[in-house]
């Protein structure tokens, strides 16, 4: 199988959480991507972990969207290469144009950072093809900026075309229209997501009965890998 | 704002044998401030037993260190930015954390989790201006903390939260931060002649003027100018950078710029490596025109590093500060001999041996036994009929409640190592390597320490501790952070070296070390002290991550109380909220039986027979047990009167806070008595009742006899409790 690039900002701050839970948890070849690098043959999925990329100056992700790397992130896309986007990497891929939508401030103004319970709505996506449809999974959140909004024409659009992935059950810890917790692209292989799987691939970490929910995101894009290689 | 009194002019006159330069003088002032030099209170602290590493790594650092074994080093700091954040609430807090956080980085060290301790006045008593202004301070502390502490990306995973009367219009803010790294990746802190100094990070500006000495007065007028300004992600890049440079090894010796800036690290750092410095202040890197010489070297600018480096790894670190885009430059070298040299483009402006700098002539302050103790001896109050409605108040009092509102704006998971979050036990625990584990408490109990400064500190001490072993950690260190009036007080002084006493008998007697410390005195707002408000740290590892205990009731189980509760109740919650009363016995720590029983819970909760385990404290068997049962979702039928007691009157049964003592659950009591049989020595353990058999609509039954005293909806007791905080915030907008 080939590498899985975790792309790093000035100020992100959860990539090393990602390559331990892919590189040392489910021992998939990982590398860190500075985000100066101009050579980015060989990787096979890239994940954008969370944090403060430049310190979320101006707006959560913004400055980081348009950054040189950025170009290579959208090309790759394009060409199908699964991207995924957690926290503040969801709101990069927002500011970049890969995904619709904006993501401000929670509705009730604050930080918030607990385990929430949420609904697999699209299991079509190479992160959440290990899931049933409409599974419960639970995984914690830590954002300021995390409640999704657009306009109606959009929203009508996710829901068209099954662009909705993730969504909060029982609890909206945000404010997000429609419970949004996570959603992709048309083709579904971007994917941009609230929760944190990485802090919920490992039952020490897990605050209820050895839940590891968050792994079934990175073994999905593994499972993914492994049958398109054999294709 | 001239901090040197007549007596210290002439003792420095007399050490330079000449008149001080301006500069000098300055300097001098900046770190003989009693924030700086410790000046009151160091006689007094030097007689606790500090920790003794096995490479002898004590010395020189800012944080203090301990070896846990598999080669790793735990560094600890507890700091407070109390005057900063009482007018600022958010910058002042913000850059607490950020302070701490430098010293943890300064040697070589990750810093993997962030605590704190925080103290306001009223939040709903009787004066709504105090109420409002409380809440604002809550509201931007808390926000500062969290914004600054999410975005370094280190998890704030713990506290603690007091609210007193004596803090109205003011606030403690205490911050304790702890890092962790290979033994053999500490920084050296080592200065060849020649060597290079760098000041890396953030450019020097006016902000934070005279923060040393501002922290050394009581806070009289509310002077902004002297708070400085945070910077989080500077300082996420600066840790990413240092970090890397020091795992290259490239750094020789590195400390952070703090209370009193470069004046005061230039000398802190020339005395400690035992080497002269030649410095030009032309080369600092400025944010403001027209600075004076003076103001750079005692400016508080946030966010910079001090850094010696060897002429052979220049061209390599500088490579890793220009890949961060990290501001730079060098400003000057080591040199031969113990004079700090200054000077400003070619004219030197200082030229003092760093040893009369850095040495501060101490003082003998006057004690005295306070008179207001006098008053507070003995107190009477009438027995209430009804315990029900008493206990659903006292839940939802400001100094009990859950805390959800703070803590879940902080980012408590951030680096994979949590493995209990802030409410889920009493501890907070991180993961080390090979299943060991770390336990963190921090425990303060100001009405206590007010009534009696010594058993109170015990008390904190014993919370403390006790917190760790109910996690299933065994203790291996503290760390003290005593903040207190003005020292020039001679009561106020009483209390603080009460508070030492304690710490030291407590020590001695639980063979403990001291791993770190930190001293704040003149917390006054127009000139009233502050209750004695010591901060204990207690640090544990533990190497069974299955067996860590929770706080929390599981249905089945049946429920021992462990230890021995007496007619304690001075500067308990009860007496306070209830009966309005702030007199009486304090609890007194038997340093036997707190030991013997620290034993017997950490036996148990290593024998796997343990299902759930609370320390009581604040408010008692009663809440200790309430707490426990909210956290867990299950209710219980307990009968009080088995638990071992020497009380006259059931209330005080309910709610006296005497020490040492834990409420255990277990679906083995069998096991769990046999256990404890064997034990050595006799441990006061009763079987006090049992937990319902299914979490749905649960009730909670106190009993004495066959006399029902509570009998209440689970439901009830959640709500009161879960729901406070956040309704006395919301009182009114801010």
């Amino acid at each position: 199988m080939r590498k899985i690039g975790v792309v790093v900002f000035p100020g992100t701050n959860c990539e090393r959480d990602v390559f331990h839970v892919l590189s040392d948890v489910l021992h998939i070849e990982t590398e860190y991507i500075w985000h100066d690098r101009q050579d980015m043959d060989g990787f096979a999925g890239l994940v954008l972990p969370g944090g403060f990329s430049y310190g979320d100056r101006l707006r959560a992700g913004v400055i980081a969207a348009h950054s040189p790397i950025i170009y290579q992130v959208k090309k790759m896309a394009k060409d199908g290469v699964p991207v995924l986007g957690i926290c503040n990497g969801f709101q990069i891929l927002i500011e970049s144009g890969l995904l619709p939508g904006a993501l401000v401030k929670n509705e009730r103004l604050n930080f918030v950072c607990k385990w929430i319970d949420a609904k697999v709505k699209n299991t079509t996506t190479p992160f959440t093809k290990l899931f049933q449809k409409n599974q419960k999974i639970r995984m914690p959140v830590a954002h300021g900026e995390g409640r999704y909004v657009a306009d109606g024409l959009t929203i009508k659009k996710l829901r068209q075309k099954n662009q909705i992935v993730l969504s909060f059950l029982n609890e909206n810890p945000n404010g997000s229209a429609e419970s949004i917790a996570a959603i992709c692209n048309p083709e579904g292989n971007v994917v941009g997501m609230m929760p944190h799987p990485e802090r919920a691939s490992e039952g020490v970490l897990s605050p209820v009965a050895d839940s590891i929910d968050g792994s079934t995101i990175f073994r999905s894009l593994m499972h993914y890998l492994g049958e398109s290689y054999s294709t | 704002m001239s901090a040197l009194t007549a007596a210290e002019i002439s003792h420095l006159r007399k050490s330079l044998r000449r008149h001080p330069t301006e500069t000098e003088f300055q300097m001098v002032a900046a770190q003989w401030s009693e924030h700086c030099s410790y000046k009151s209170s160091r006689k007094y602290i030097s007689q606790l037993p500090i920790s003794r590493t096995r490479i002898g790594l004590n010395s020189g650092f800012d944080a203090g260190l301990i070896e846990i074994g598999n080669d790793l080093v735990l560094t600890v700091r507890i700091e407070s930015h109390n005057h900063p954040s009482a007018i600022e609430p958010y910058g002042g807090a913000a850059t607490g954390v950020g302070g701490v956080v430098r010293d943890i980085l300064s040697a070589g060290t990750r810093p993997i989790a962030l605590m704190n301790g925080l103290r306001f006045g009223d939040i709903n008593g009787n004066n709504p201006k105090v109420n409002q202004h409380t809440r604002w301070l809550l509201r931007n502390v808390v926000r500062g903390i969290s914004d600054y502490g999410n975005c370094i990306g280190v998890p704030t995973i713990g506290g603690e939260l007091e609210f007193d009367k004596s803090f109205d219009n003011y606030c403690l803010v205490d911050v304790l931060c702890i890092g962790l790294s290979k033994t053999s990746e500490i920084i050296p802190n080592i200065a060849d002649t020649e060597d290079l100094i760098f000041l890396l990070g953030g450019s020097t500006g006016r902000d934070g003027i005279h923060g040393a000495a501002f922290a050394s007065a009581g806070l009289i007028r509310e002077d902004r100018s002297a708070v400085q300004i945070p910077d989080p992600f500077l300082k996420k890049i600066l840790i990413e950078a240092i970090l890397e440079a020091t795992e290259k090894g490239y750094i020789k010796a590195m400390k952070d710029l703090g209370g009193g800036g470069l004046a005061c690290c230039l000398s802190e750092t020339s005395h400690s490596l035992g080497k002269g410095f030649d410095i030009d202040l032309s080369r600092v890197i400025l944010r403001e025109e027209g600075m004076t010489p003076t103001e750079i070297l005692i400016s508080e600018s946030q966010e910079r590093m001090f850094l010696i480096v060897g002429r052979e790894n220049r061209e390599s670190l500088e490579k890793i500060f220009v890949k961060y885009e990290i501001g730079y430059s060098i400003i000057g070298k080591v040199c031969s001999g113990h004079n700090i040299k200054i000077r400003h483009h070619s004219k030197v402006i200082a030229d003092i041996p760093s040893q009369i700098v850095a040495c501060a002539p101490l003082l003998n302050r006057r004690s005295a036994h306070p008179s207001y103790l006098r008053k507070k001896a003995a107190t009477k109050v009438h027995l209430p009929k009804n315990l029900g409605p008493i206990l659903i108040d006292l839940l939802g009092r400001p100094n009990l409640c859950n805390r959800s509102w703070i803590y879940e704006q902080y980012d408590s998971e951030v680096g994979l190592r949590t493995v209990l979050r802030p409410g889920e036990g009493d501890s907070s625990i991180l993961r080390l390597v090979n299943g060991k584990y770390l336990a963190m408490s921090m425990d303060g109990n100001c009405r206590r320490c007010y009534l009696d400064p010594y058993q109170g500190t015990l008390g904190c001490l014993s919370e403390a501790v006790r917190n760790v072993i109910c996690s299933g950690a065994s203790p291996v260190g503290l760390v003290d952070h005593l903040q207190f009036g003005s020292p020039e007080n001679p009561e106020v002084f009483w209390t603080f070296q009460q508070s030492v006493a304690a710490i030291k008998d407590y020590c001695d007697a639980l063979k403990l070390p001291v791993i770190g410390g930190k001293v704040s005195f003149y917390n006054e707002k127009n000139d009233s002290p502050i209750k004695p408000s010591p901060v204990i740290g207690a640090i544990g590892v533990g190497d069974n991550l299955e067996n860590i205990g929770k706080a929390r009731l599981s249905p089945r189980c049946h429920i021992f109380v462990i230890g021995f509760t007496k007619e304690e109740l001075g500067g308990s919650e009860y007496y306070l909220s209830f009966h309005k009363s702030e007199s009486g016995k304090v609890p007194r720590l038997d340093f036997a039986e707190d030991k013997r029983n620290a034993l017997a819970v950490s036996n148990l909760i290593a024998s796997g027979v343990v299902k759930g385990v609370h320390d009581c404290s604040k408010g008692g068997i009663a809440i200790a047990l309430a707490e426990s049962a909210i956290n867990g979702n299950t209710g219980f039928d307990i009968d009080i009167s088995l638990a071992s007691n020497t009380c006259d009157r059931i209330d005080s049964l309910m709610f006296s806070e005497s020490n040492s003592r834990y409420v255990v659950t277990t679906e083995r009591p069998k096991e769990l008595s046999e256990i404890l049989t064997n034990c050595k020595s006799r441990i006061h353990c009763r079987k006090i009742g049992h937990a319902s058999d299914s979490a749905a609509n649960d009730t909670v039954r106190y009993r004495k006899g066959n006399q029902i005293l509570v009998n209440l909806e689970l439901e009830k007791l959640r709500l009161a409790y879960n729901n406070s905080l956040e309704n006395m915030l919301n009182d009114v907008g801010i």
